[in-house]
């Protein structure tokens, strides 16, 4: 009854071909960006968004990388991790080489090096495809995390191995370093989302997402359109690279705060993030953000929301609720919709549509 | 009914017939031992509807996958505008002006019909990375500009009520549309359609058949055809080559292949 396209015409093209032509839509991504700039950081306290929010737009924003690479061009990868961790590691030295430059240009900068870096283990994508191609990516993991904790080059010689985030500022506010907000980390890492989450969009709805999904669907073809496979596949592997590392670099410096990120960057984050991608929905910007929310907010809301709501579960007991309860909610979901919680929604958005009526 | 021939952009396309577009020759083709292709030479001329007609196995779909370079011939040449290929890639063919339908469906079945069809202007499309990570200024006028050809084309097949539909969900009669639709979109000047009609009810065939009618004469694109339904072959097309077991046993004029005994045996088969 609300939700509904009637008497809205679209009279030129560029209306037409808006991201999202339809009224209520625009309204609706106008709220939740204002629940997430002011409602949030008004309501929610520092343990929640420095544990339940940066998490998450973190993790959305490896998920759209690797849904730009998996879901789009329909290349299976399981190196984000490693990619994410090339992302930090570049940031940890760039702002050791050049302390005076702002960290969130550095931070930006650092994903070139992981899209370089994807780029040389996206090239055997031209000759083999599907597991083959997992398993090929599965070597970019391994070598890179073994070269985060072989080089002492890229932790500055530190005994300890770990990353240690120095204090950067902007405009005289910290933003890293161990006086930064969490708040202040919030509102930096939900730029860079909302900003690279804009770019992603306009880059699938234009040519080149046109040209990675005509890869994805039908490579013969797409060569046929004069789509130059290698340079469709690197490219995918390139910007998928570069949202990783940006995650990556995001991950160390706006939300642990330094420690031993080789073991963080390991096979098990690569796992998630493609578990994020697959259950949100392959193909689907939106998606990634479901997908992130289902597999990283979720764990954290249950292990600290059920004692809160008078469950009487604490410590273990509570994670290993919360196990069980992801596992069959994964299980849920992947029965009831196989293409994602964003075609869930996209056909909810569909009932919405002829509600109350059904024809 | 004769407007002057014209491509989507509006260029007026000079109509000429008997230049040659395309010549094969003395082509040969082998995976193995298996001999998919032996010898074969013919050619296309500007503007003409040549139909390429055989047998099951007889060598025609490989015959198109060489001349649009997914195939490599071991010997023999081809042709093409004057230029003698050596081993040229899809994407090259594609850039030269050859477009293809596929005899199994082809199409981007994930993406709307809108998008499939946008996807055949991909080499016309100039605007880089920057500017489609904005989507503002020059790579949105061009998104419209071509958005404008797409749509005339969109109207040309008759597909406007699917434009926005995922094209995985369409009936076959419709998917085949898309493609040629698709394939259109790349202004081609030499249009290779496999089986066009492979599988359609009578109306169906009639619509394509029409389609491929008004594409050759209203923008003067060359078409090559395989095809099995007889009277589509001998209606359509400007003249015929018949290929059995790879080799060529008849080219001409439908009427005079018609009468070839060659071919005749080679479709009821011989009394031994």
């Amino acid at each position: 009854m609300f939700y509904r396209e009637a008497g809205q015409y679209k009279s030129t093209y560029a209306a037409d071909m808006a991201v999202f032509p339809l009224r209520q839509d625009r309204i609706g991504i106008a709220v939740i960006l204002a629940i997430a700039f002011i409602g949030i950081p008004m309501i929610g306290n520092d343990f929640f968004i420095a544990t339940v929010m940066i998490p998450f737009l973190v993790f959305s924003l490896a998920a759209i990388g690797l849904n730009i690479l998996t879901g789009y061009t329909g290349l299976i990868s399981l190196g984000t991790a490693a990619f994410m961790g090339v992302g930090a590691y570049a940031c940890y030295k760039l702002t050791t080489f050049f302390p005076g430059v702002n960290i969130i240009v550095l931070i930006l900068i650092s994903g070139l090096f992981s899209a370089a870096i994807g780029v040389l283990f996206g090239l055997p994508s031209l000759r083999i495809k599907g597991f083959y191609l997992a398993v090929a990516t599965l070597a970019a993991q391994f070598f890179l995390q073994w070269a985060f904790v072989r080089v002492p080059w890229l932790f500055n010689y530190n005994a300890s191995g770990a990353i240690e985030v120095p204090l950067r500022s902007l405009f005289g506010i910290p933003i890293t370093g161990a006086s930064a907000s969490a708040e202040t980390r919030y509102f930096v890492c939900l730029g860079l989302v909302v900003v690279l989450t804009w770019f992603a969009s306009n880059l699938v709805h234009g040519r080149l997402g046109r040209s990675w999904m005509a890869v994805r669907d039908m490579d013969i073809a797409a060569e046929l359109m004069g789509i130059k496979l290698l340079n469709a596949k690197l490219l995918a592997f390139a910007v998928s690279s570069f949202y990783a590392g940006v995650a990556g670099a995001m991950m160390i410096f706006l939300w642990y705060g330094g420690g031993e990120a080789a073991d963080v960057f390991n096979i098990r984050l690569s796992f998630n993030i493609l578990f994020m991608v697959i259950i949100g929905g392959l193909g689907s910007l939106i998606g990634s953000f479901f997908g992130a929310a289902f597999i990283a907010s979720l764990p954290t809301i249950l292990k600290f929301g059920l004692p809160a709501l008078g469950v009487p579960l604490s410590g273990a007991a509570a994670e290993h609720v919360t196990f069980m309860l992801v596992g069959a909610l994964i299980i849920i979901f992947l029965i009831v919709e196989p293409h994602g919680l964003a075609r869930l929604w996209q056909i909810t958005k569909q009932k919405l549509r002829t509600w109350p009526f059904p024809y | 009914m004769n407007a002057e021939p014209m491509n989507l952009t509006g260029t007026p396309i000079p109509a000429k017939k008997g230049e040659i577009l395309l010549s094969v020759e003395n082509v040969s083709l082998r995976f193995g031992g298996v001999k998919a292709i032996s010898g074969v030479s013919f050619d296309i001329r500007k503007g003409e509807v040549r139909a390429i007609i055989g047998p099951n196995g007889a060598g025609k779909t490989s015959m198109l996958n060489c001349i649009n370079g997914f195939y490599h011939p071991q010997e023999g040449q081809i042709t093409y505008k004057g230029v003698r290929r050596a081993r040229m890639k899809p994407h090259q063919a594609a850039a030269a002006g050859i477009a293809r339908t596929f005899q199994n469906v082809a199409l981007f079945k994930g993406m709307s019909t809108l998008d499939n069809i946008m996807t055949g202007r991909t080499l016309k499309m100039r605007r880089g990375f920057f500017w489609q990570a904005l989507r503002q200024g020059p790579a949105m006028a061009e998104e419209i500009e071509h958005r404008k050809v797409v749509e005339d084309i969109i109207d040309f097949l008759q597909i406007e009520h699917i434009r926005k539909l995922p094209v995985g969900k369409l009936p076959y009669g419709l998917q085949k549309r898309v493609e040629l639709g698709r394939a259109l979109a790349m202004e081609p000047e030499l249009l290779l359609l496999d089986e066009p009609m492979a599988g359609m009810n009578l109306e169906e065939k009639e619509d394509m058949c029409r389609f491929i009618l008004d594409v050759n004469n209203q923008f003067g694109t060359t078409i090559a055809l395989i095809e099995h339904d007889m009277g589509v072959v001998m209606d359509l097309s400007d003249r015929v080559v018949v290929l059995e077991y790879g080799r060529k046993i008849a080219d001409g004029t439908p009427d005079e292949v018609k009468q070839d005994q060659k071919v005749i045996d080679a479709y009821l088969g011989v009394a031994h």
